[in-house]
């Protein structure tokens, strides 16, 4: 992101959370030796902040790398390089000790309710963990801190004596955020926390985290494929492609004017709930390539339906730039941009950019 | 409808659990005709995969299609057919596509090879033959290259990928009927899309029957013209695509239908439907929706209701139909359970 994006980000006077040039990379290993021969760039290069108080939802579809990039946030997986800021503090730098405090203030809630709890511990003793972990309560006081949590996110007392197995996943899922809220965190990251419920579970659960929020006053990084999931609960959204911010901008906006040729395509691939609706279909072709060997240039250029699309778009790194206030967008073929005809046309480009936006195809 | 390609009555499908019998599908009739499409939608647990593998016969014990069940299908009756006729069935007449292309592969075979399984068991085609024909299918499902990709296995190709061999599997006998079995879940939006698109196109020109099995009324609303409902083992409504979606009648599809987010329509809060689905050991005697419903009353607690015609080749098995003012008086539901809204 350059730097003008970077300040032209939401109001608040300093975010909760800053994250600038994050890059997570996976070796691939071959050999006896397990020489390193390549490495998948799950996360390529990420700056986005987050404000106190706000959702930021992420999209993107499978691979694209937003889970790596709520983990690599919370350091459950070490960052290759970048800068994490929390409350203007260093996490990378952090030891052991100190990262272990901080998680008390950044939580996770996952998406798989099944595995995400241990099957021989209680309810109550899997919420207790946190409370006897960070000392924050022992004995009788955990009792009553577990009862309120478990009666905060809506299930009974009584639960705190049974398993895992005996819920259901809606139940589930509410058992993982009540043990997320036993610290008293800031920040949670919500790692796709409804996609494997029913949709009327996953109503349940979206109400129970907006009403969460606004009486802890929590800030969220909601991760999600559904994109009617992110519009419904994310102030802003960013959405990723192939390890990178290709589009971030209000929730509002996003889904009234998307810019990216990516996040048109996407919306517009959503099915839509009324026979009667007639969208114009953008049909991508073919299937995200490897993050292992990304495109050169626009990393989403093999797929791109943009009018002007040219040799340019396949040298060029767009930079993720300002198009309307608030809003970013990674395309240099959507006007204004700051990578100049003259740039482009020595890259090879033919066609001039021209703001395209296809609304029949994104709008029902 | 002249006469239907799929028929089926009063299908039970019923579980000899532990815990007491699991009634997954119970008393569950509804045609398909030839060359339409057909979505069951519904919740996890509603019984729309059980019906679904109790057509194909894929039911194993402790599950068992009980007596008295009738599915027709050109002139038999697949609940009481004996294995090598039903086996002569399956994959041939009717196919199944499943959720999760990785393991309905076998990994240790070519794509190729098992799309051409299917017609030298089905067709007694020789290697040569079967293998064309399963390269000419695989290029229908608009696989790029399919000569080479057939000689790949499935790890080797994306989701997207995989889930069109399975359609070249489904597709290759040219069935009359094919089951698709929440074909999509699996796939990411814009993949999604695309296996739509295939589907949809291949279905009109071929004229199979598709019975769609799915979760999402987005993907019931584009792909289908015809809905059923399913809620706790049985049909609780049925209608064209654009009655249902005009005009929901049953109180589970009307909840279900707000507690989805649209695009484009945002709301402060979304509705939901309290408490969950009841087991199916235990279902409750009168209207199974009825704790959960916001217009029950006594009548609906006593009798099970019927499934009631409620014009333009609509059916919902709800007393409204007989009492349609109480639809002016919604209440908190009775539901007073754990994970329950504050609503």
């Amino acid at each position: 992101m350059t730097t003008a994006a970077v300040r032209a980000q939401p109001a608040a006077n300093s975010p909760l959370l800053s994250v600038r040039n994050l890059k997570k990379e996976f070796p691939i290993k071959k050999g006896v030796f397990s020489r390193q021969v390549g490495a998948v760039k799950a996360v390529n290069d990420v700056s986005f902040d987050v404000a106190h108080g706000e959702t930021l939802g992420v999209v993107g579809e499978s691979g694209c790398g937003k889970t790596t990039t709520g983990r690599t946030i919370l350091r459950l997986l070490e960052p290759t390089s970048g800068e994490i800021r929390f409350e203007g503090r260093d996490l990378r730098a952090m030891g052991t000790s100190e990262l272990r405090a901080i998680r008390r203030e950044m939580q996770i809630i996952f998406q798989d309710p099944v595995s995400s709890l241990n099957p021989r511990m209680t309810v109550g003793a899997i919420i207790r963990e946190g409370l006897t972990i960070h000392k924050l309560a022992e004995g009788s006081a955990a009792d009553a801190r577990v009862s309120q949590l478990l009666r905060e996110v809506g299930l009974r007392p009584e639960y705190a004596n049974r398993y895992p197995h005996e819920f259901s996943g809606g139940q589930r899922q509410r058992i993982g955020i009540a043990r997320a809220l036993s610290v008293e965190p800031k920040f949670i990251v919500c790692d796709e926390p409804v996609s494997a419920l029913d949709v009327s579970v996953q109503a349940q659960v979206i109400n129970l985290l907006e009403d969460l929020q606004r009486d802890h006053n929590l800030t969220y990084m909601f991760i999600a494929h559904d994109l009617s999931v992110v519009e419904h609960i994310a102030d802003r959204v960013a959405v990723m492609y192939l390890g990178k911010i290709v589009e971030l901008a209000s929730a509002d906006d996003l889904y009234r004017e998307p810019l990216m040729p990516y996040t048109q395509a996407l919306l517009s691939a959503v099915p839509v709930a009324d026979p009667k609706a007639r969208k114009q279909r953008i049909l991508l072709s073919g299937d995200v390539p490897s993050p292992a060997n990304p495109p050169s240039g626009c990393v989403f250029h093999p797929r791109c339906h943009h009018p002007a699309k040219d040799a340019a778009c396949t040298k060029i790194v767009p930079p993720l730039e300002e198009k309307e206030p608030g809003h970013f967008v990674h395309c240099i073929k959507q006007t204004p941009t700051t990578v100049s005809w003259e740039q482009q046309k020595a890259a090879g480009g033919v066609h001039p950019p021209e703001r395209y936006l296809p609304l029949a195809a994104v709008h029902a | 409808m002249p006469s239907p390609l799929l028929s089926i009555r009063d299908l039970r499908t019923w579980f000899y659990t532990e815990g007491g019998i699991a009634k997954a599908v119970d008393g569950v009739s509804f045609d398909v005709g030839a060359g339409e499409t057909v979505g069951i939608v519904g919740e996890s647990g509603c019984g729309k995969s059980v019906t679904a593998l109790s057509i194909l016969r894929l039911i194993q014990p402790p599950g068992r299609i009980e007596s008295g069940s009738v599915i027709e299908f050109e002139g038999k009756n697949l609940a009481t057919l004996d294995d090598d006729e039903m086996r002569r069935i399956r994959g041939n007449r009717i196919s199944m596509i499943f959720q999760e292309p990785m393991s309905a592969l076998n990994p240790v075979f070519t794509v190729g090879d098992q799309v051409a399984e299917v017609a030298r068991i089905h067709a007694g085609l020789g290697r040569r033959k079967a293998w064309d024909l399963a390269v000419e299918t695989l290029a229908l499902t608009g696989i790029p290259a399919p000569d080479e990709r057939a000689k790949q296995y499935p790890h080797q190709l994306s989701g997207g990928m995989r889930q069109r061999v399975l359609i070249a599997m489904a597709l290759i006998m040219k069935p009359a009927l094919v089951i698709a079995d929440e074909p999509t879940t699996a796939l990411d939006v814009t993949i999604q899309a695309q296996i739509l698109d295939l589907l949809v196109n291949l279905q009109k020109e071929f004229g199979t029957s598709i019975l769609m099995i799915t979760h999402d009324l987005g993907v019931v609303a584009e792909t289908t013209s015809r809905v059923i409902v399913m809620y706790a083992g049985e049909i609780v409504e049925q209608a064209s695509v654009t009655e249902l979606f005009a005009r929901p009648h049953h109180p589970y599809t009307e909840g279900l239908m707000h507690s989805m987010p649209h695009i484009g329509h945002d709301q402060e809060r979304l509705n939901v439907i309290p408490g969950t689905v009841p087991a199916p050991t235990n279902w409750p005697t009168g209207c199974r929706f009825a704790d959960r419903c916001p217009y029950s009353w006594d009548l609906t607690l006593r009798d099970h209701p019927p499934l009631y015609d409620v014009g333009a080749g609509h059916i919902s098995r709800c007393h409204l139909a007989k009492e349609p003012e109480r639809r002016n008086q919604p209440h908190p539901p009775l539901v007073v359970e754990e994970g329950v809204d504050a609503a």
